[in-house]
């Protein structure tokens, strides 16, 4: 399988100033083809930056992106072979639903039998063929959503960039998009870089997450990776929650020093206060969460 | 016993904030209707003299004189020629710079509006006698050439403040959605950009159409002995000819507006360029 290894995108050395202040600095991302990449980060850190240079809204001021195994840097992004479904879809209102789909596909000079065809498959794909003939104001915005994907998907793009797509959406239907959308790229094999603020959205559709801070990517790993061994506390902080001690960890305990060591709640077990390694504590809260319980614990 | 409810006595308030509304409504009605109907009338009559309630008789008469006389038709020919050509190149002018505006960062858009608005707040008698010293340097006087840059100059506060709203107002990942589809910035702006701000370009040529269907003043100044439109033209018809071709001739002169804005309301408002701004 050498497409494991072929490379889809590629960011070297990205730096961009926005406003007089240093957004992205110095960032390097490898993405491999077929691979769907979260870029996660709380507000502010840079991620719709990142993708609006992959795009080619921006130019950044050093480093290259390479996309598909070319040098796109300074090319614009109707040049590029990437596709960009925008956080707040950027549907045009006075295009059918159909019209909208077929736009990319017009421009590209595309036969008028094979943008029908093309245009109709997608729909079918997203699940908007009675919908083909509205226009964006009479759809829902899930529906919105899916319009906005199958007009990229049309494209037949090398790279699919997401930013936000599901910020939108109700949190149902947040799960059942989200869980298409990942559908669809694996099926269709299409490099991916989806932008979230959500940490669970990019543990559950990513096949690997970097995540970013102050314009910069942090780390770069597997969801597991990222959440069973985050590199830095900035990583474990992010993702899920954590206890913090202020001490060494070695053998199960964690004795005096000057190390960090982070234990997620899930590890946490009940014992008698006479075991080794144990932390005395009284329960403060206890929230039901369903299928489970939250109990905060204060140490003594 | 039982706490009974008093209902707001909703239905006589109701009624008596109708009454005054219909009153009102009836009063503007007069207002603005009652002259249109005095002059239709005036327009179909023979003769209407003061005491008399009705006119004498009703005739065609008028409507065929108008169109016999040929200082008259040559004013309407030159009506008619000279509106559209005045939105065009109005259009022309007025379009890019509407659109750069609107591209501009907030002040720069602002300070270009308020110039654009201020040249227009002067009283306008002023700024064509000072046109005219210069149309007599530039052999400009009595040309149409010359009455169309009088009446242009009174449109560009339509055609710049409209459209650069309406340019403004189209969202900028719109255009980005079409570049990234694969548009170059050109098409982007053709299919995209303008095709949204239409309905404002629309609205601002409906508007300088009537500016310049209807302009006088400056058009006498520069146009007359040589060039009359029907505004003008009306300066010695109500000096000539009797009452009914005045009558006539105004209302010639309301029917392309009327017409217009008809149009603009059928297509513009009510029509699916509206629902198209529906932005959520
Ligand atoms: N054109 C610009 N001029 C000046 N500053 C900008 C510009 N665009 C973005 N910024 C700044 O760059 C920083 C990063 O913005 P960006 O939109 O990439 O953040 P983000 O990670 O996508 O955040 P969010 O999750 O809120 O969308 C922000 O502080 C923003 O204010
Ligand atoms: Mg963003």
């Amino acid at each position: 399988m050498s497409q494991q290894n072929e490379i889809g995108l590629e960011l070297k050395g990205l730096s961009k100033v926005l406003g007089g202040r240093v957004i992205i600095d110095n960032l390097d991302l490898q993405v491999k083809k077929g691979e769907m990449v979260s870029l996660l980060g709380p507000s502010g850190c840079g991620k719709t930056t990142t993708l609006r240079m992959i795009a080619g809204f921006l130019i950044p001021d050093n480093g290259t992106v390479t996309l598909a195994g070319k040098d796109v840097t300074t090319i614009g992004p109707e040049k590029r072979p990437s596709a960009m479904v925008f956080q707040n879809y950027a549907l045009w209102p006075h295009m059918t639903v159909f019209k909208n789909v077929a736009y990319p596909l017009k421009v590209r000079k595309v036969n008028k039998a094979e943008i029908e065809k093309r245009v109709h498959d997608v729909l079918g794909v997203v699940n908007l063929m009675h919908h083909k003939d509205s226009r964006p104001a009479q759809i829902s915005g899930g529906e919105q959503q899916r319009v906005a994907l199958a007009r990229a998907l049309v494209q037949e793009p090398d790279i699919l960039l997401l930013d936000e797509p599901l910020s939108n959406l109700d949190a149902k239907l947040r799960v059942k998009v989200r869980e298409d959308i990942r559908d669809l790229q694996r099926r269709l094999g299409i490099t991916t870089v989806i932008v979230t603020h959500d940490q669970d959205e990019a543990l559950s559709i990513s096949d690997r997450i970097a995540v970013m801070k102050e314009g910069k990517i942090e780390q770069f790993s597997t969801p597991e990776d990222i959440y069973n061994k985050p590199a830095t506390e900035y990583v474990a902080n992010f993702i899920g929650s954590l206890n913090r001690y202020e001490g060494s960890y070695s053998n199960g305990q964690i004795s005096t020093g000057s190390d960090v060591v982070g234990v997620r709640p899930e590890d946490v077990t009940f014992d008698s206060k006479n075991s080794a390694g144990a932390v005395e504590a009284t329960v403060s809260l206890v929230v039901p969460r369903g299928h489970f319980h939250e109990v905060y614990l204060k140490a003594q | 016993m039982a706490n009974e409810v008093q209902p707001l006595n909703l239905h006589t308030k109701s009624w008596s904030v109708k009454i005054i509304l219909a009153i009102f409504s009836i009063l503007m009605l007069i207002l603005v209707v009652g002259p249109l109907v005095w002059l239709a009338v005036h327009a179909f009559a023979t003769e209407w003299k003061f005491p008399s309630y009705k006119p004498t008789g009703l005739t065609l008469e008028w409507f065929r004189k108008v169109f016999e006389v040929q200082a008259l038709k040559e004013a309407m020919k030159s009506s008619f020629i000279i509106s559209p050509i005045v939105v065009l190149v109005s259009a022309v002018i007025c379009l890019p710079a509407a659109y750069a505006s609107a591209r501009y960062n907030y002040w720069g858009r602002r300070t270009f509006l308020i110039m654009m608005f201020s040249a227009n707040a002067f009283p306008k008698i002023g700024l064509f006698a000072t046109i005219a010293t210069l149309y007599y340097f530039l052999n400009l006087m009595g040309t149409i050439v010359g009455v169309i840059i009088v009446q242009v100059l009174g449109t560009i506060i339509y055609m710049t403040w409209i459209p650069a709203a309406a340019f403004a107002s189209v969202p900028k990942n719109l255009e980005e959605a079409a570049r990234d589809a694969g548009a170059s910035k050109f098409r982007v702006f053709r299919t995209i950009t303008l095709r949204m701000a239409m309905p404002g370009i629309l609205v601002a040529m409906v508007m300088s159409f009537i500016y310049a269907f209807d302009e006088a003043q400056g058009t006498f100044l520069v146009g007359a002995p040589n060039i009359y439109t029907m505004p003008t033209a009306m300066y010695a018809i109500v000096e000539t000819y009797p009452i009914q071709v005045t009558a006539v001739f105004s209302i010639l002169l309301t029917i392309p507006s009327v017409l217009l804005i008809g149009l603009a309301r059928k297509h513009i408002i009510g029509g699916q360029l509206a629902e198209g701004f529906q932005i959520k």
